[in-house]
């Protein structure tokens, strides 16, 4: 076991569970929770195959000077990446959850089987 | 029932495919070439001791306009949701919006208004200093929506003015696009920071114009995300 | 020593996964959610990642559960409005 090996299986199983809950979960609601678990999840892996041996973060002080850092410190570029994509997720759940709250005000109900359109 | 043994084949499915991901996987030792490239010379090219910043605010400065957009997006269409039940409703306004939420108590009342000067310094701290300690525009604004958040939970009859809101956020969305076109005018591209003078290495005036595009994005990010807590805290009842 | 802690973390984090799906009651559902996500940015932080763990602390655990509360609250008022007309309704039948 190392710690990039943990960090992706629990990232895995995480993503794991929120697609079981948006599979199986009827409840809007619980779907919504299920999508921002699964957002996690795919946060954690991306985090995980970021990950340098021995890395710490990627920024210079006296204990990281500017010429030696290769090696030293993990890719920041997923951090960058998932930075943003936790904002977004953010914004993204927002709207879902409005979404839900209108569906809620109109059909007297948060099941997703009350949202006959979707069907096909 | 056989709904249910097909999704669990499916996740079965994905955990077998994802399997050989996890398991033979060591700790890497070395970057990738771009990774390597930026942490090489990520800090004499752009003087940011932060790297995070440097990839989010100038190399994938592009993908940070676009993430902005988006949270753009989703203000408004939140916005639109709940705006668009009001007038429906309007007509029977009253006992119930009133009975079901209170104001804040003393102590939080009190609380809140000491604090808000404070966490509002706080974020502003966090989006200023971004190029040089974790953190960040994203993070900043964070804090000072939760200011706001904070001031609302005291006090559930508060109005907020979405004018200010509005203004502020649309002016640091120009702003952000002008300085990435000055990029472009003055340096080698659009979102370049190198316009403004590199400074000291790991002074606060430094990194070119760095500080200046993570505080618009701070308050752009601020601005939207009280707009969107405020539009799901307002009773439309 | 850091695995440690990396592992403890991950089976509170996956229980409290389990647990946002599985409890009765959903404001404790989205509490446990917001645990998630506070574990999640402790092992960021290990990994060598404080400005995402910082954006996940910040917005995953704290604004996300707000979010999701004042969404729940909504539904709450508009359930209530929904039962009082329909009271209201039944009377005015009776009468």
């Amino acid at each position: 076991m190392n710690i990039t090996q943990i960090v992706l299986i629990l990232g895995f199983l995480l993503s794991l569970i929120g697609f079981w809950g948006l599979l199986t979960r009827r409840d809007l609601f619980r779907m919504i929770i299920s999508f921002s678990l699964l957002d996690t999840g795919v946060h954690m892996i991306m985090i995980g195959i970021g990950y340098i041996k021995g890395g710490t973060a990627p920024i210079f002080d006296e204990a990281l000077a500017v010429g030696e850092a290769v090696g030293k410190v993990v890719d920041p570029v997923p951090s960058a990446l998932v930075l943003t994509a936790i904002v977004i997720g953010l914004a993204v759940t927002a709207l879902m959850l409005s979404y839900a709250v209108r569906v809620y005000t109109s059909r007297k109900s948060l099941s997703i089987d009350a949202v006959k359109e979707l069907k096909w | 029932m056989i709904k249910r043994f097909i999704i669990v084949l499916a996740l079965a499915a994905i955990a077998v495919g994802l399997y050989p991901l996890a398991w033979g996987i060591q700790d890497a030792e070395i970057l990738t070439e771009v990774a390597n490239e930026y942490v090489e010379n990520g800090a004499d090219d752009l003087g940011a001791a932060n790297l995070v910043t440097s990839v989010v605010v100038s190399y994938r400065g592009l993908d940070t306009l676009g993430e902005i957009t988006v949270l753009f997006a989703a203000t408004a269409g939140v916005t639109m949701l709940f705006a668009a039940r009001k007038p429906k409703k309007s007509g029977q306004k009253g006992s119930l919006a009133d009975d079901s939420r209170r104001t804040g108590s003393e102590l939080l009342q009190t609380g809140a208004d000491f604090l808000f000067p404070i966490l509002w310094m706080f974020g502003m701290y966090i989006f200023v200093h971004g190029h040089l300690t974790p953190g960040g525009g994203f993070q900043g604004g964070v804090v000072l929506a939760s200011a706001v958040l904070l001031l609302l939970f005291a006090d559930s009859d508060r109005k907020m003015g979405h004018t200010l809101l509005q203004i502020a956020e649309a002016l640091s969305g120009a702003a952000y696009v002008a300085v990435g076109l000055l990029g472009l005018w003055f340096a080698a591209g659009f979102l370049d920071p190198r316009f403004l003078a590199a400074g000291e290495f790991g002074q606060l005036f430094s990194a070119g114009a760095i500080p200046v595009i993570y505080a618009l994005i701070g308050i752009k990010v601020g601005a939207e995300l009280t707009g969107i807590v405020d539009t799901m805290r307002r009773s439309a009842l | 020593m850091s695995m440690t802690i990396l592992i403890v973390m991950g089976v509170l984090m996956l229980s409290g996964g389990i647990a946002a799906l599985y409890i009765k009651d959903t404001v404790s559902a989205i509490v446990a959610a917001g645990v998630v996500s506070l574990l999640a940015s402790v092992i960021f932080l290990i990994v060598g990642a404080p400005d995402v763990a910082m954006t996940e602390a910040a917005i995953g655990s704290a604004l996300t559960t707000v979010v999701f509360l004042f969404a729940w609250s909504r539904i709450k008022e508009a359930e209530k409005e929904k039962d009082t007309l329909e009271s209201d309704s039944a009377e005015e039948g009776g009468e």
